[in-house]
């Protein structure tokens, strides 16, 4: 039993090491955000967070992208996965590659393209930053994509499908009565996930020039240290509860959870 | 970034295709998969394929090599090197401390709470850090840092006596290993929770000891899972942008703030397609690490079995 002992103490300080290292910052965040003028603590920092107008507006435009882009993208991808796997499987293999693509190209890659694509895409729909929702659905598609095609293997589309067909549904019904009930959990990892990306996302919103939260953030931090450092970490909690509620929706596959969580490098 | 893809999923209901559900797909059918491709089309593949032709075009759209040929003088030459040597150089310590700390959850309860916190903390940092990671470090070790002040204040030591490296790449370092740490985490989870109790037992049972075990069975087993999610991390690190971009605004060390300065406009007239050049030749170096990945899970899943 002597390696179990010894099991226990590696496992012990490995944790310990790593947990301070990881919680040090964190720690700090709190202190140098809670910083008075005069030395004392105060909350300075964290009130003047509501009062900063451009901070809440682009909190606000954060927030509806989070919104509109996972409402895009499940209206994409669902469907269109669905129907692959029922009645296009020739479609697979370059659907899944459309989808995985963007890990292959650093966003800031894609933002060079996209430059003078957005030109035309201010043209026509204005220049709101909610334009961003479609930059922000190509970002989040290969996250959406594990998660929801992992939730269609996990279910036995063909036959549920011909069942409702034979009983009479149309493709709609079929969808939106049997397919999304089924995958439920998928889509709400999905959802999760990419309204945890976008609230995250910094580069393609800073390099087109929208006002997004991260934009914010990292533009008040060059007057005011404080309120950035608050809001950052705010927004490191609160992305952390949300996934952590997501290892709760995804009880089921836990084994898969781990997997679909793989990242588009935000940072 | 991708992992070995765990996509190709089994296809449920079996071969054999009942007829007319599954026959020659009318061209109905395919007006469905219309509206993705479309939008994937217009907003995935043209603005990629802008940057990879602009890569060879002059400012009047004639074709060139000078774009390319640049990549490899001077500073843009220089960012590559940098840029490579921190996503090595980082990947290297993620993958090492992240191996420990995946160990160390995975031994635990599955279920219990220190994993799940683990789990989904590594999945803030790894996905969404960015720019709040950038301030995380201020407030840590910064000029005015808790760290920097309390050295300062109480052991004598000043952490910026020799240079503001905070700002430079030992700084990046620094920080980048705190997403990278947690991106092992959430890529090598899954390999270490593959490892069998039984096979341990059976070691023991066979007088084997935890060296024996590691040398002869978790070893070997988790070396291409580690080589791979290696890749994975330098991918990742090659890739980031925002931390680096909040943290440093002055100059441009690596190469996606090379890219910055020639979106933000600090170009010399005539050059705004090396700016697609320096694009391309990231998309080059990850493809590369990527592509590497699959052919060692290719060969890996060929002598499994």
């Amino acid at each position: 039993m002597g390696s179990l002992v010894k099991q226990r103490v590696l496992r012990t300080i490995i944790l310990l090491v790593l947990g301070v290292y990881f919680i040090l910052p964190l720690i700090a965040m709190a202190e140098f955000s809670t910083r008075g003028k005069a030395g004392e603590r105060s909350l300075d920092s964290w009130t003047s967070i509501v009062d900063d107008d451009g901070l809440m507006e682009a909190l606000v435009n954060s927030l509806l992208l989070s919104v509109t882009s996972a409402v895009l993208m499940l209206v994409l991808l669902v469907p269109t996965m669905a129907w692959i796997r029922l009645r296009l499987p020739q479609l697979q293999r370059l659907v899944e590659f459309v989808c995985l693509l963007p890990l292959a190209i650093p966003a800031i890659v894609l933002v060079v393209g996209m430059a003078p694509l957005y030109a035309w895409v201010n043209y026509f729909f204005g220049d709101s930053p909610l334009t961003l929702t479609f930059a922000y659905t190509i970002l989040v598609l290969p996250f959406a994509y594990r998660a929801i095609d992992a939730g269609l293997a996990a279910i036995d589309l063909k036959t549920l499908a011909e069942a409702a067909r034979s009983l009479g549904a149309s493709w709609f019904t079929v969808l939106w009565k049997v397919v999304v009930p089924n995958i439920r959990v998928a889509l709400i990892g999905a959802s999760l996930l990419s309204v945890a990306l976008v609230l995250g996302e910094f580069t393609i919103a800073s390099l087109l020039n929208f006002d997004t939260l991260q934009v914010q953030v990292n533009l008040l931090g060059k007057r005011n240290a404080g309120v950035s450092i608050a809001v950052s970490l705010l927004s490191l909690l609160f992305a952390f509860v949300l996934l952590f509620a997501l290892s709760y929706v995804g009880q089921r596959r836990r084994q898969t959870v781990a997997e679909e969580e793989i990242p588009p490098g935000s940072n | 970034m991708t992992s070995v893809a765990p996509v190709a999923a089994a296809k449920p209901g079996g071969p054999t295709r009942k007829s007319g559900a599954a026959g020659r797909p009318s061209a109905a059918a395919w007006l469905v998969a219309v509206p993705f491709l479309a939008f994937a089309g217009i907003f995935l593949v043209y603005p990629t394929v802008l940057v990879l032709i602009g890569a060879f075009q002059d400012t009047n759209g004639t074709f060139t090599l000078d774009n390319l040929t640049n990549l490899f003088k001077g500073v843009y030459f220089d960012a590559f090197v940098r840029s490579i040597e921190l996503s090595a150089l980082t990947a290297v310590i993620g993958a090492i401390f992240g191996a420990l700390l995946t160990w160390a959850i995975a031994v635990g309860n599955p279920d219990g709470m220190l994993r799940r916190i683990v789990v989904a903390g590594s999945g803030v940092l790894a996905q969404f850090g960015g720019v709040p990671l950038a301030f995380a470090f201020l407030a840590t070790v910064g000029f005015e840092g808790l760290v920097t002040k309390f050295l300062r204040d109480n052991v004598g030591i000043d952490l910026f006596a020799g240079s503001a490296w905070l700002f430079e790449l030992p700084g990046l370092t620094l920080v980048y290993t705190f997403f990278q740490i947690p991106l092992m985490v959430i890529v090598f989870l899954p390999a270490l929770d593959g490892l069998r109790p039984q096979w341990r037992e059976a070691n023991a049972s066979l007088g084997g000891t935890s060296w024996t075990y590691w040398r002869h069975v978790g070893g070997p087993i988790l070396t291409p899972p580690f080589l791979g999610a290696l890749l994975l991390l330098f991918a990742n690190a090659f890739s980031a942008y925002a931390t680096a971009a909040a943290l440093v605004s002055q100059g441009s060390p690596i190469v996606p703030l090379q890219i910055r300065g020639f979106l933000t406009g600090e170009v010399v007239l005539g050059q705004e397609n090396l700016g697609k050049a320096l694009g391309l030749g990231m998309v080059i170096v990850v493809s590369i690490a990527m592509g590497v990945n699959v052919l060692l899970q290719k060969r890996v899943a060929k002598w499994v079995r």
